[in-house]
C-alpha cells in the first residue's frame, strides 16, 4: 500500500452535488481512466469518488500530468552535475551561469491544440512556457520553437504552418521576448499531426529562485491574474489521447484562447510579487487549471490544501466546482501568500490593473479539500494525485516494417539521376534546407537589446548584460534519423544540440526535452520510445549535459497513423566571454576552408533522399560519442584561441548545403566557395550524406596549419577543402567523378527564394 | 539631460530605451502611465510595444490614458517628444504627429533590419548624421504602413518634416527597399514644429556593435547635444 492508500483513518464522505452526473463505468472510461485505475482511486478514497473528485483524478492521472507510461524511463536519464540549481519536477530547470547569475529554461508541446487550431493553439504554447519560466523567478528572455508539419504541397498545411507561425510570433512579439531560435521540419509523417514545441530562456539574479511550493500552513492560497472560464476544460486528458478527424470539430472547445496583454501584465506583477517577499510559492494554472497547481503544490510541500470555488473569480455565471477545477483558461497563477501579507498582493496586482482573490489556505491535515460556498464537494488525500498516478512499463517491439526501411539498399540512389548541380539546387530549395528567414521574419528577435545572434545560424545567442558572458540555445531532432533507429537518432538530436552550440563558441551545459511520440499503448510506439531515451541518456552522459526537465507528448496519431518519434533536444550553453562568439558564415575572400571530420557513404535517412527520391530509409548516420566530444572540444578550444573566422555543422542536406549556407550567409553579399573533395566515394554520398561528426570552418591562410594541428592533438581529422571565393564569384565544388557549380544568384534565389515562393500559394483549412 | 520614458501596460521597449538613453549620458526615470506631472524632464521617450495589447488599433488605447495630456502639454511646449514603433502610432493616435500607420503590405509581423537615408538633420535628434547618411537597424511591428492624403503628404515633403526614409544598401528608393508600404516609404517624421519625432525603426536597437548596429547612436547624441546647448 502507499503512502496514500494508508493515511485516512477516518474517511470524509462527501455526498453528491445536486446536478452532478452519477459515476458509471462508461463516465469512468470517458474520463479516460482504466478499470484497474478507477480501482486504485477507490482503494484510495476509501469510498466511491464524487464526480468533482473523478475530475480532478482523471486530470492528474491523465499522460500529461502524470507521465504514467513514461516516468520509469525517463528516471534513466542522468540530472545532475555541479552547475544544475534546479532539476525536473519544478516549472522550470534552472542552472547556475556564473557571476551571481542562474538560468531557467524548458521546453513545452503544444501540439494537439495547435492540430485543431494553429494560431491559437501555437500562441497559448508560448504562453505557457513564458509562465514556467517567470514562476521560477526569471525574466524571461529568448524563445526558441521547434516545429514540424506535413509537406508543404498541401493547402491545409500551409495553413497549419502559417496559423502557428502567427501564433508564436505575435505572442512573443506582444509580450517582448526575442525569439533567437529553433528549427522546422516538413515531412510527411506529420501530416495529420504537427508538432509545436516552444522553449523559453529566463534570467535571474540567484537570489531572486523561488519554487512552486504550497509551504506554509494557514498561508493564503490565491487566484491572480485572467477570470477562469469554462475554455479547455480537460485539456490534459485530450492532450493525452489520439486524434481522429472528428477531433478538429469536437476538440475545438478544449483549445485555450491567448492574451499576450494580460501575460506581458502579469509576469511583471508576478516578478514584483516574487522580488517583494510576499509570497511563498507560484505557479501557472497550466494543463489541468487550479487541479494541477493546487495539488501539485501541496504535494512539494508534503501539504494540504483548501479552495473555495465560490471565491475564484470566473467569466461565467453558474460553473460547477468540476468546470472551475478543470479549466484551463490562460493567464492565471496560483500564489501562496505569506499570513498577513495577502494586501501587498493586492496592492502589486492593481498597479498592474489585475485581479487577485483570496480563494482558500494551506492546511495541515494532507487534504486535497474543495469546497462550494461553504460546503465540501471534494475531499481527497492530495500525495496520491501526484505521487500515486500508477506508473507503467511496457512490452517494446519494433515493427516489422521500420527494419524493412532500414534494412533496404540504396545503392542505386548513389548514382545521380541526371545534373548533380540540379540535385543540388533541388535540395537546397527543399523548406527542409532553404532558409527559415519567411518564419522568423515575422517573430521579434531583436527586442531587449541583448540578441548577439539571431535566428539563421547554429544556435541564438543573448549576451548577459554587465558580465562578459553570453548564453546560446538550440534545439534539435531529425525525427527521420530517429524513426529509423531510435538510440541512434536520439543521440544524434543530443550530439547536434551540443555541435551546434559550439560552433558559437558555446560550453553546453545542460538539457531540456519534448518527447513527441504516438500511443505508447502500442508496443512498437513504446520500443521507439523506450530506444530513443536509452540513447539520450547516455549522449547526455558523454556530453555532460544534465536533464533538467522537459514535457512528454504521446499519442501523436491521426486515425492510427503516428508521427515519427520525435525526442526534441532544447540545449543551453555558456559563452565565457562574448569575444567567442562566432558566426557560421564565411568572412573574409581568400581564407581557407577546413573541414574537420570524415565525410562518409552514409545517406540512410538523408534530405536527399526524401527530395529525389520521397524515401525515408536505410541506417542513419552513425555518431560516435566519444569522436563527437573530441571534435566539439577541438572547435570550441580553436574559437577561443581565435582562430578561426567561421564555424557551422554540417547536417540536413550535407556538406554541400553546409558550404552553400557558409557562402550565403544573411544573403546581402555571398561569397564565392572553390572547394575540391578528393574522398574515394560515390559523389552523392560526398556531397549530400548526413554523416554526423562534421565542421565546416574557415580561417585566415596563415592559421591553417594551426587548425589542423588543433584539430589532430584532439585526434580529429582535418584538411583543407577549399578558399572562401569573391563576391560574385561562383560557387565550386568538385567531388571524385562530379560537381556542382552555379552562379551565386541562382544558389541565393534557391535558398532564399523557396518558403516565400510556397507560402505565397492559396491556404485552406479544409482537408 | 532628464529623459522620461513613459511606461504603458504593455509596452515592451521601455528597458532597451531606458539603457540607450543613459548610454550616452542621460538621467533617465521611467514615468508610469497614471503619472502627472513631468515638469521634471527635459525630454520625453514613448517607447516600441503593445501598448493595451494593441487592441482595438496600435495605440488608440494609449492615447486616453492620464500621462497624454501632460505629454501632449509636454510638446506643445517645445519640449522634445520621441515615439519609437509603438511610440509613434501612440504618437499619431494622440493627434501630435499627422497621418495613420495602418497594417503592413504584406499583412505579416515584419522583424529584419533595414536601411534608412537620413533626410533631414535640422531636427533635435539627427544634427549628429550627415544629410543622406545611410543608417541600418531593425524594425519590428505589424502596423508600420504610413498612410496619409495627398495634401498632407505634399505638405510633408514642402515642409521637410520627413525625417527617415526606407532606402537600399545603397541608398535608393524602391519598393522592395520599403518593408511595410509606407507612402512615399517614410520611416519617420516630425510635427510642424519639429520637437516631436515619430519613427518605426529601432535606433535603441542599434547602440553596440555586439547587436549588429550602432547607428542608433546619433539619435540619443543628437539629443544629448542640443539640449545641453539651450537652457529649457
Amino acid at each position: 500500500m502507499s503512502a496514500g492508500e494508508s493515511a485516512s483513518v477516518t474517511i470524509p464522505l462527501v455526498p453528491p452535488r445536486t446536478g452532478d452526473p452519477e459515476i458509471t463505468s462508461e463516465l469512468v472510461a470517458d474520463h479516460g481512466l482504466s478499470d484497474d485505475e478507477y480501482e486504485r482511486i477507490c482503494r484510495i478514497m476509501g469510498r466511491i469518488p464524487t464526480f468533482t473528485e473523478l475530475g480532478v483524478f482523471s486530470a492528474m492521472w491523465s499522460e500529461h500530468c502524470g507521465y504514467k507510461n513514461s516516468k520509469r524511463l525517463l528516471q534513466l536519464l542522468p540530472t545532475e552535475a555541479p552547475w544544475v540549481i534546479q532539476g525536473p519536477g519544478e516549472n522550470a530547470g534552472v542552472i547556475d551561469i556564473g557571476d551571481g547569475y542562474a538560468l531557467a529554461f524548458k521546453i513545452e508541446s503544444h501540439n494537439h491544440p495547435s492540430a485543431v487550431e494553429p494560431y491559437q493553439g501555437a500562441a497559448t504554447g508560448v504562453g505557457g512556457i513564458l509562465r514556467d519560466v517567470f514562476t521560477m523567478g526569471a525574466r524571461p528572455i529568448a524563445i526558441l520553437d521547434s516545429l514540424r508539419f506535413g509537406d508543404l504541397d498541401s493547402a491545409r498545411v500551409r495553413y497549419l504552418f502559417g496559423g502557428v507561425v502567427s501564433g508564436v510570433g505575435d505572442y512573443g512579439n506582444c509580450i517582448g521576448v526575442p525569439n533567437i531560435g529553433g528549427e522546422v521540419a516538413f515531412d510527411r509523417g506529420y501530416e495529420g499531426n504537427p508538432i509545436v514545441n516552444a522553449m523559453c530562456l529566463g534570467l535571474m539574479k540567484k537570489e531572486d529562485l523561488i519554487t512552486a511550493s504550497a509551504s506554509g500552513v494557514g498561508n493564503t492560497l490565491m487566484a491572480v491574474g485572467a477570470r477562469t472560464g469554462r475554455d479547455g476544460i480537460h485539456g490534459a486528458t485530450f492532450a493525452s489521447e489520439e486524434l481522429s478527424e472528428e477531433s478538429e470539430e469536437s476538440s475545438r472547445p478544449q483549445v485555450q484562447v491567448g492574451d499576450p496583454f494580460t501575460e506581458k501584465l502579469l509576469l511583471e506583477a508576478s516578478l514584483e510579487l516574487i522580488s517583494s517577499g510576499s509570497i511563498t510559492g507560484i505557479q501557472d494554472m497550466g494543463a489541468a487549471g487550479i487541479t494541477s497547481s493546487a495539488a501539485e503544490m501541496a504535494g512539494r510541500a508534503g501539504n494540504g490544501v483548501e479552495i473555495d470555488v465560490a471565491r475564484v473569480p470566473v467569466r461565467e455565471p453558474d460553473m460547477t466546482p468540476y468546470e472551475i477545477l478543470l479549466s484551463e483558461s490562460q493567464e492565471r497563477m496560483l500564489v501562496v501568500a505569506t499570513k498577513g501579507y495577502e494586501d501587498e498582493v493586492h496592492r502589486i496586482l492593481e498597479k498592474w490593473e489585475l485581479e487577485a482573490e483570496e480563494i482558500g489556505e494551506v492546511t495541515a491535515d494532507g487534504r486535497f479539500r474543495v469546497l462550494e460556498d461553504g460546503a465540501v464537494v471534494a475531499d481527497m488525500p492530495a500525495l496520491p494525485l501526484t505521487d500515486g498516478c500508477p506508473t507503467y512499463e511496457r512490452e517494446g517491439i519494433e515493427a516489422d516494417e521500420v527494419r524493412e526501411l532500414r534494412e533496404m539498399d540504396l545503392a542505386e540512389h548513389l548514382i545521380p539521376e541526371g545534373d548533380l548541380t540540379k540535385a543540388f539546387l533541388l535540395l537546397l530549395a527543399s523548406p527542409n534546407v532553404a532558409s527559415k528567414r519567411w518564419i522568423y521574419h515575422q517573430y521579434d528577435t531583436t527586442v531587449r537589446t541583448s540578441t548577439a545572434v539571431r535566428p539563421g545560424g547554429d544556435s541564438g545567442v543573448i549576451r548577459i548584460r554587465g558580465t562578459e558572458k553570453a548564453i546560446a540555445a538550440t534545439t534539435d531532432c531529425n525525427g527521420r534519423f530517429v524513426y529509423l533507429d531510435p538510440r541512434q537518432g536520439a543521440m544524434i538530436a543530443v550530439a547536434e544540440a551540443a555541435r551546434n552550440l559550439v560552433c558559437s563558441g558555446a560550453i553546453p551545459a545542460a538539457i531540456t526535452n519534448n518527447l513527441n511520440f504516438g500511443n505508447p499503448l502500442k508496443q512498437h510506439i513504446y520500443y521507439q520510445f523506450r530506444e530513443a531515451v536509452l540513447g539520450m541518456a547516455d549522449a547526455c552522459k558523454a556530453f555532460e549535459t544534465p536533464v533538467t526537465g522537459g514535457n512528454v507528448s504521446f499519442y501523436n496519431e491521426t486515425d492510427g497513423l503516428a508521427i515519427y518519434p520525435t525526442p526534441v533536444i532544447g540545449m543551453v550553453g555558456i559563452i565565457e566571454n562574448i569575444s567567442h562568439i562566432s558566426p557560421q558564415a564565411f568572412q573574409s575572400e581568400g581564407d581557407d576552408i577546413v573541414l574537420l571530420g570524415e565525410n562518409t557513404a552514409e545517406i540512410g535517412g538523408a534530405e536527399y533522399l526524401y527530395v529525389t527520391a520521397g524515401l525515408v530509409a536505410g541506417f542513419p548516420p552513425r555518431v560516435d560519442l566519444t569522436r563527437e566530444r573530441q571534435l566539439q572540444r577541438a572547435v570550441l578550444t580553436m574559437i577561443q584561441e581565435k582562430e578561426l573566422r567561421s564555424a557551422h555543422d554540417c547536417s540536413d542536406g550535407g556538406l554541400a548545403c553546409a558550404l552553400a549556407e557558409c557562402a550565403l550567409g544573411d544573403g546581402e553579399a555571398p561569397f564565392g566557395v572553390n572547394v575540391v573533395l578528393d574522398d574515394a566515394l560515390p559523389p552523392v554520398a560526398t556531397l549530400f550524406a548526413e554523416s554526423q561528426g562534421r565542421i565546416v570552418v574557415s580561417c585566415a591562410p596563415n592559421r591553417t596549419e594551426n587548425v589542423i594541428r588543433l584539430a589532430m592533438d584532439h585526434g580529429v581529422p582535418a584538411r583543407k577543402i577549399g578558399t572562401v571565393g569573391g563576391r560574385g564569384e561562383s560557387f565550386h565544388v568538385t567531388a571524385v567523378s562530379g560537381q556542382i557549380e552555379t552562379d551565386l544568384t541562382s544558389l541565393h534565389q534557391a535558398y532564399f527564394g523557396a518558403l516565400p515562393a510556397i507560402m505565397n500559394t492559396p491556404v485552406s483549412s479544409e482537408e | 539631460m532628464r529623459v522620461g520614458v513613459v511606461t504603458f501596460p504593455g509596452s515592451n521597449c521601455d528597458y532597451d530605451l531606458y539603457k540607450a538613453a543613459q548610454q550616452i549620458g542621460a538621467k533617465v526615470e521611467f514615468i508610469w502611465h497614471r503619472q502627472k506631472n513631468l515638469d521634471a524632464y527635459d525630454a520625453l521617450m514613448l517607447p516600441g510595444g503593445f501598448s493595451y495589447g494593441d487592441y482595438l488599433r496600435a495605440g488608440a488605447i494609449a492615447r486616453i490614458s492620464p500621462v497624454m495630456e501632460d505629454i501632449i502639454g509636454f510638446a506643445e511646449n517645445g519640449g522634445p517628444v520621441l515615439g519609437i514603433c509603438n511610440g509613434f502610432q501612440i504618437l499619431c493616435e494622440a493627434g501630435l504627429l499627422p497621418g495613420a500607420l495602418v497594417r503592413n503590405a504584406s499583412l505579416r509581423f515584419e522583424s529584419k533590419d533595414i536601411h534608412l537615408r537620413v533626410e533631414q538633420t535640422d531636427t533635435p535628434f539627427t544634427s549628429e548624421y550627415q544629410k543622406g547618411q545611410i543608417l541600418r537597424m531593425p524594425i519590428a511591428h505589424g502596423e508600420g504602413n504610413y498612410e496619409a492624403d495627398d495634401q498632407l503628404l505634399e505638405a510633408l515633403e514642402a515642409e521637410g518634416r520627413v525625417v527617415f526614409r526606407y532606402v537600399s544598401s545603397d541608398g535608393e528608393l524602391s519598393d522592395e527597399a520599403n518593408p511595410n508600404g509606407s507612402k512615399n516609404s517614410i520611416a519617420g517624421l516630425t510635427n510642424k514644429s519639429g520637437n516631436v519625432l515619430g519613427m518605426m525603426p529601432h535606433p535603441e536597437r542599434a547602440m553596440e556593435e555586439i547587436l549588429g548596429s550602432i547607428d542608433g547612436v546619433g539619435v540619443f547624441l543628437s539629443l544629448a547635444t542640443n539640449l545641453s546647448t539651450v537652457v529649457l
